[in-house]
């Protein structure tokens, strides 16, 4: 190229060009500037960001007892006869007002609440007040296999049929439009806590009705109707749940003008979120971003101890995981200590039994299983277990707060296993998946848990290991004894607490003997949040609740306004 | 001309067949009964479904019927939620589109100016500027680049969202699915709040996707420019005396643009794969996003219409560029030369 004709030719256009260039960087930085300019006005619209975990299966809590569906569903959508003081566990009046038991503890007798409003949506708009028949069509649902609703979507009323609540009541009466009658077979003394848990919700009997004669049953887990204090707006998958506040709601709290549940599945990235403030509260923080969050001033982290057991639990109906010197060896191979610094950061107390250590019903003289690797490969000599036998470890994959990092620990686990001469494979599937495929009992053993729903000890132990929750797939261990199962069962008759509680360190005893599941840890609770959301405390039983949380200062994204970069400033540490 | 286009027609006409066989195939690869792999679902009532769960029909014929479900926006229902794909994917393809248009015309916009002055410059200091820096651009994995951009200008500074197109509090109505065209015709409060957070939102993804198309294009046309100024007619134009204007605009300038359309047209698969990747980390709801999840919960039928919309929008997009370079460059077009 003649480099006089170049020359010639950029030296006139270079000018130019450059002037082109930087004109479209100007129109570049001005776009990316000039709309968060602070000069234009407007305010963000007010609501609460709620980032979750994952999707919900339902909009229903009695169809699922995943924490997922809970969430978004028990407190926000629905409300009970009873709620739970979140201060004392005390049992108080929900859209119950008030309640009778008889003396020979079988039938209960509840005063409804009047003037309890349905929501209006844009796909049902109810006609009458919630009322007695309301109750009997929810209750009735679960209970009776012939009501219209028990099948529609394949429902398997897992939380109910883990309790065998359906064998439990005799029948459901309605004495006028606002007084029920409730008669049991036999004496339950957890029975007032189960109807307080985030399952026992009350569905409109009216959309039941209005669903089938439009022969779409099947929207009443989906387009949920309730009495609490949102409704249902709108679910995308992946992406977001959408509920407005319910502005007839029977109890005079605030609500925020509405409530979004973000479904972000990656741990770190809501914790980022929280940070940029995408989201006011985020679930299920993890142990080691804990530390980073109390440090931030713009964050508030809230601590609980939790009524939860973290456990591995091995699958009683497969050999020879059926044999009790078996299941001990394997326990005792494993260092639990070691295992809570590792999972849980101290954020967890050591798990001697079933039920933590606030319980009433927990004792302390429980023989627990230290670590001892001879002795564990002793034993497995004895029951036969050879040298490089392969078993698999299941390690659920989402985060609970019973168990952190179930993969970590089973990583930990599999080499404690390695050191006795034991081939662990560890199996990991997406959450739906893993949990069907453990109903069918595919496991050698597995790393799951258990959060209580109420503070009645019996939530740990029946839906646990009893025979009757093996079916409804909570009994992990697949471990039937029957005279475990009548333990229980008669504790459950008793009302006296001292009574009771003598019959469940028995009980106890046989798990420490038994060995089904080898209890690991129970976890602290841990609920952050954006300081700017007054009102929203963690709820030790059961699922969150949005009734009465707001925020001050709307600041629904980052901005660039020079105050809110020096605010940053200050806070950053 | 004419030729050209009915070519041009007929090699997508024949493309787009191919790649609706290999999704009909795809049905009977997936484990399960192929109807259901197909359709998601065996509960639909439209007529060419009927007709193609029929059992007196032979695969021919089940071929065709699909060919007439897939026409009358009959895609079948996803596995995972029970939903209509059609409605499903008419309501995130506009939001992928979004991002690689903003994306695309940043490059172009950007590229081609500084390719310019880099092939002004060939061989000197601005041009070697250009061209490490392109080169660093070019090479940079565009998922790093994303999560740098959200490590820094979300994170540390503060500045932008990180993740979704809007703040999910703002409720727009769906009327395009474009969400500045949704936020302008809306008659939501405070628009022009909503519409700033949109372009806040799209401001990173944009960046992470337009970088290595920038970087591209910049290339591109910096090799032409320079291929252009070496030609015999700009030496002629020069020696003719012509004004440097006018050797710019009538000479270089033309010429140098003819081969940056096909390069564009090549570009659009990278650039469909990255604005993928890009709408996973920022978790653009596009169907990027979207596929990727589908792939996660083996839903088939979501699979695969996903695929086949994805590439027959790939097809057509580079079938027309490659045609419209080829009408307004004909030297490009080998068949003209061997008649001639």
């Amino acid at each position: 190229m003649s480099e006089l004709a170049n020359r010639l030719i950029s030296f006139n256009y270079t000018a130019r060009l450059r002037l082109l260039v930087i004109f479209f960087v100007a129109i570049f930085v001005a776009l990316s500037t000039g709309c968060t300019d602070s000069s234009i006005s407007g305010t963000a619209p007010a609501g609460v960001i709620y980032c979750s975990e994952s999707n919900p299966s339902y909009f229903n809590p009695q169809l699922d007892t995943s924490s997922t569906t809970a969430d978004v569903s028990a407190h926000q959508i629905y409300s009970r006869l009873l709620e739970f003081d979140p201060s004392t566990g005390r049992i108080k009046p929900g859209l119950a007002s008030s309640w009778l038991v008889s003396d020979d503890g079988l039938t209960y007798t509840f005063q409804l609440r009047r003037n309890v409003k349905f929501h209006q949506t844009d796909y049902f708009t109810p006609s009458r007040n919630f009322n007695a028949d309301d109750v009997i069509f929810s209750f009735q649902r679960w209970l009776n296999d012939d009501h219209p609703y028990h099948d529609v979507n394949d429902a398997t009323y897992p939380y109910f049929s883990s309790l065998n609540l359906a064998h439990t009541i005799a029948s459901i009466d309605r004495i006028n439009g606002y007084r029920i009658e409730i008669k049991l077979f036999q004496r339950d003394s957890s029975f007032l806590a189960n109807l307080a848990t985030d399952f026992a919700v009350i569905l409109s009997q009216q959309y039941g009705e209005y669903l089938m004669l439009t022969k779409q049953p099947e929207r009443i887990d989906f387009y949920p109707i309730g009495t609490g204090p949102f409704r249902f707006d709108e679910y995308q998958k992946n992406q977001f749940i959408r509920l407005l506040p319910h502005l007839q709601y029977w109890k005079s709290v605030p609500l925020t003008e509405q409530l979004i549940y973000d479904i972000t599945p990656s741990s770190s990235i809501r914790f980022a979120k929280l940070r940029t403030g995408e989201c006011d509260s985020i679930a299920y923080p993890s142990q080691a971003e804990i530390t980073i969050m109390q440090a931030d001033p713009n964050i508030v982290v809230q601590e609980a101890p939790g009524l939860n057991v973290g456990f591995w639990a091995f699958n009683t109906a497969k050999p020879p995981f059926d044999q009790a010197d078996v299941r001990r060896g394997l326990a005792l191979a494993i260092d639990k200590n070691s295992i809570l610094d590792a999972v849980y950061f101290n954020s967890a107390s050591r798990a001697r039994s079933l039920i933590p250590p606030s319980s009433w019903a927990y004792n302390n003289d429980i023989k627990e299983i230290n670590y001892n690797p001879m002795r564990a490969r002793e034993l497995l000599d004895k029951a036969g277990i050879s040298k490089g036998f392969r078993m698999t470890i299941w390690a659920m994959p989402v985060v609970r707060a019973y168990n952190p990092d179930a993969l970590r620990m089973a990583q930990l686990i599999k080499s404690y296993l390695a050191a006795v001469d034991i081939d662990a494979t560890i199996v990991t599937y997406d959450w739906n998946t893993f949990r069907d495929k453990l109903n069918q009992g595919e496991h050698d053993s597995v790393l799951i848990g258990w959060s209580a729903d109420n503070g009645d000890p019996d939530n740990f132990y029946r839906p646990l290991l009893s025979c009757d929750a093996i079916p409804s797939g909570t009994n992990r261990a697949m471990w039937c004894n029957p005279e475990f199962d009548a333990l229980v069962n008669s504790a459950i008759k008793i009302s006296n607490e001292d009574k009771r509680a003598i019959l469940y360190a028995k009980a106890n005893n046989m798990i420490a003997k038994e060995i089904p599941l080898l209890p690991i840890a129970h976890a602290n609770r841990y609920q952050v949040k954006n300081a700017a959301l007054q009102g929203f405390s963690i709820n030790p039983y059961g699922s969150i609740r949005f009734e009465g949380v707001t925020k001050t200062v709307p600041l629904p994204t980052p901005s660039m306004t020079s105050s809110t970069v020096v605010v940053n400033d200050e806070v950053r540490p | 001309m004419i030729t050209t286009l009915i070519r041009y027609f007929n090699l997508t006409f024949l493309t787009l067949l191919i790649l609706v066989m290999l999704s009909f195939g795809l049905a009977y690869f997936f484990p399960g009964d192929p109807i259901i792999n197909l359709m998601g679902t065996n509960k639909l009532d439209s007529q060419p479904f009927l007709m193609l769960s029929s059992q007196q029909t032979n695969i021919f014929m089940q071929f065709w019927y699909y060919v007439q479900a897939l026409l009358a926006g009959e895609w079948g229902v996803s596995f995972a939620t029970g939903k209509p794909l059609y409605q499903d994917i008419m309501r995130l393809l506009p939001a992928t589109l979004e991002l690689s248009i903003y994306a695309v015309t940043i490059a172009l916009i950007l590229g081609i100016p500084l390719g310019f002055l880099a092939g002004m410059n060939y061989h000197k200091k601005i041009d070697n500027i250009f061209m490490s820096s392109s080169m660093i651009m070019y090479s940079f994995p565009v998922f790093w680049l994303a999560l740098l951009l959200i490590l820094l200008i979300s994170l540390q500074a503060q500045w932008l969202p990180m993740s979704g197109r809007l703040s999910l509090l703002f409720n727009v109505p769906h009327y395009s699915g474009f969400i500045l065209v949704d936020i302008l015709v809306s008659d939501i409060e405070n628009k022009r709040f909503a519409f700033n957070n949109a372009v806040q939102h799209l401001i990173l993804p944009t960046l992470s996707v337009s970088f290595i198309a920038f970087a591209v294009f910049l290339r591109a046309t910096r090799r032409s420019v320079a291929d252009v100024l070496e030609t015999q007619y700009i030496k002629s134009a020069q020696t003719r005396g012509l004004p440097g204007k006018t050797i710019f605009f009538r000479h270089v300038l033309r010429n140098a643009l003819l081969p940056v359309l096909p390069i564009l047209a090549v570009q659009i698969s990278t650039l469909v794969t990255n604005v993928m990747i890009v709408e996973t980390i920022f978790s653009w709801p596009g169907i990027g996003d979207w596929l990727i999840q589908a792939i996660y919960e083996r839903d088939y039928p979501a699979i695969r219409t996903g695929m086949l919309l994805v590439s027959v929008v790939v097809v057509i997009i580079t079938m027309s560029l490659e045609c419209i370079s080829q009408l307004i460059d004909p030297t490009r077009d080998r068949f003209a030369y061997a008649r001639r």
